[in-house]
């Protein structure tokens, strides 16, 4: 066990041993441009959730790292994603959030570009003749690949397949799906915030159970008994975090929430969804409206998947780093697609009392994430641990580290992909 | 000096006048208006105050208090907001912003707010519905920070009781990045 140090002779990697990290890693800016580099230009980095473009010219503004993109669905309902620069001299071809449209046409000189990126008109051609191909100018093309709904986008044209990459967080995300109830899951409405802070700290949150008594302390106790109840996982054996693989990590919160569909009657409904319950039974069989009701809060883990992802109990929270200490968080509420428009509304409630700028949580979250900011100022060689748990850490079956979901074990899984991709000298 | 200076000026001129202000379906000096505005400036001071517990008294019970994402919205129950409040949401809220474990209310922001611009939306036999704008400030570990917005207030008239029963803060960045907030708006 090294303790790290602003000696950079052993690389980036010195940085970060297997159970902490300099306090560095937050604070300099020179390894933020790396981190762009070596990561987020460098794997398979979240840009959309299907629901978000859901028709054929649909589309909407994202980011790969710190470079704008444009995500859409083409006619062939294939899902393109484009730099949004325009060839000729720079300018951006996309400034509407979200929305539809046949192509992209620039505002400074209306060159126009296809769903698929290809230039296709320049307005008095002339001068361009003999100069220029149209076929060579196309936007820059990012390769595209999904999975249940999720699309990601890399620079790389040589790194594995998303599938591959994604690994054992793939049978974490198809129980996540299954919120949905036997419907798709679909966005719903965002929140956008800022923080004074580096990505990494917000990364390291999503596996962190160790805060969520003390830093939710009073959203805990706004909330009805079941619910604080469902939460307590602080002595709960069964709670869990799992090590996956390529950075990624699961927080098991609510384990009897894992597997949706595994229902053995025993749960009693939550009586603050009477309302729904009665409405819904009206129309639906029983085991139907257990099903809806039971995924009202959403899968009952977080999942964390490198680097700016994770699927968090029932929203999407996507990380966008800014600079090296500031960082953008979306959150994003889902629902039901087709599903009851009650169920949805009540799960925007659910979203608005936790998550956002004004809500419960989010701005207790983000006031303790600025304060590690400001924190690791002081003394940036000193390491940040993430030592918590290493005693009793063990690799279960399916050959994850695990240890209890107050311990560090997911960070520790973030670092060492950090560590091996920062590394990395190809 | 040539004679075709002030035809010029005259032609620059010629614009229909405006209407002296047309404030809606009211006026300014109506007195249930004079006394919703009073309403207001008194709620913003509370708000400034953080003197929560009292200003949620200026509510009526079946009042909500909103801060919606979308620019123009209006269906605000099938929409995902920054806050949808009813009356259970409100106390909660204010409680959890005075008794002192929420960690972002006690470091929140200073802050000190202006509201004018008002203009009448509607009045009816009970009620006076005002637009206005606002401005914070705010200030916190050396930064300041500054927040705009529009607001809605329906105000909810009983002989001498006026009381807030609708309240709409539309954040002039509320689909962009707003970031988290220790205090009310
Ligand atoms: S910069 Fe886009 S057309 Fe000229
Ligand atoms: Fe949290």
């Amino acid at each position: 066990m090294t303790v790290p140090t602003t000696d950079r002779s052993g690389g980036f990697a010195g940085l970060a041993a297997d159970d902490r990290v300099a306090a560095r890693l937050y604070t300099d800016p020179e390894i933020f441009d790396w981190e762009m580099e070596k990561i987020f230009y460098s794997t398979w980095v979240w840009v959309a959730h299907e629901s978000e473009i859901p028709d054929a010219g649909s589309f909407k503004m994202a980011h790969v790292g710190l470079q704008p993109v444009v995500v859409n669905r083409d006619r062939k309902g294939n899902f393109n994603v484009l730099l949004n620069r325009c060839r000729h001299r720079g300018a951006s071809v996309c400034e509407v959030p979200k929305g539809k449209a046949n192509g992209f046409t620039c505002a400074y000189h209306s060159w126009s570009y296809s769903l698929e990126g290809n230039l296709r008109g320049i307005p008095y051609p002339d001068g361009y003749e003999g100069v220029i191909e149209k076929k060579d100018l196309s936007l820059q093309k990012l390769r595209v690949e999904s999975y249940n709904g999720l699309i990601f986008a890399t620079f790389k044209t040589d790194i594995e397949p998303l599938e591959e990459f994604l690994g054992d967080a793939k049978i974490w995300i198809d129980r996540f799906m299954k919120q949905g109830a036997g419907f798709p899951v679909k966005v719903q409405g965002e929140h956008k915030f800022r923080f004074g802070g580096n990505w990494k700290i917000q990364l390291e949150n999503t596996t962190d159970g160790y805060h969520f008594p003390i830093v939710h302390r009073s959203w805990m106790a706004s909330v009805d008994a079941e619910t604080a109840d469902m939460l307590s996982f602080m002595t709960d054996e069964k709670a869990v975090t799992h090590a996956l693989g390529n950075g990624h990590s699961v927080a098991v919160m609510v384990p009897e929430h894992v597997d949706l569909e595994e229902d053995d009657g025993s749960e009693e409904l939550q009586e603050r969804f009477r309302h729904i319950i009665d409405e819904l039974s009206e129309t639906m069989p029983q085991e139907q409206v257990r099903r809806i009701v039971r995924t009202m809060h959403g899968a009952g883990y977080n999942l964390n998947l490198f680097p700016n992802l994770s699927l968090s109990m029932s929203f999407f929270r996507v990380l966008r780093p800014i600079s090296v200490n500031e960082t953008e968080i979306q959150h994003m509420a889902l629902g039901l697609d087709g599903g009851p428009e009650s169920v949805n509304r009540e799960r925007l409630r659910i979203h608005e009392h936790f998550q956002g700028p004004f809500g419960f949580g989010t701005s207790d979250d983000s006031e303790a994430w600025d304060r590690v900011q400001r924190g690791a100022v002081a003394n940036p060689d000193m390491p940040i641990l993430v030592n918590r748990g290493l005693g009793r850490e063990e690799t279960v079956e399916e050959g994850w580290k695990t240890s209890h979901v107050t311990d560090e074990t997911g960070m520790r899984e973030s670092y060492a992909m950090w560590k091996r991709m920062m590394s990395d000298d190809n | 000096m040539t004679t075709e200076a002030p035809e010029e000026a005259e032609a620059i001129d010629n614009r229909p006048a405006r209407e002296p202000f047309d404030l809606g379906l009211g006026n300014l000096s109506d007195p249930r208006v004079v006394r919703a505005i009073e309403l207001i400036w008194l709620e913003a001071q509370l708000l400034d105050d953080k003197d929560y517990e009292v200003w949620q008294t200026l509510y009526t019970e079946d009042a909500k208090y909103v801060i919606p994402v979308e620019p123009n919205v209006a269906d605000f129950e099938s929409s995902l907001n920054m806050v949808y409040d009813d009356a259970r949401m409100r106390h909660m809220r204010v409680t959890r912003l005075v008794q002192g474990y929420s960690m972002s209310a006690v470091a929140a922001a200073r802050t000190s707010r202006t509201i004018s611009r008002f203009t009448v939306q509607e009045i009816t036999e009970n009620t006076v519905t005002l637009r206005s704008a606002q401005v914070l400030v705010g200030f916190k570990r050396d930064k300041f920070q500054m927040l705009g917005a529009d607001l809605t207030h329906r105000i909810k008239i009983a002989g001498d009781d006026a009381r807030i029963d609708l309240k709409v803060i539309r954040l002039v960045n509320s689909d962009s990045a707003v970031n988290a907030s220790g205090f009310l708006l």
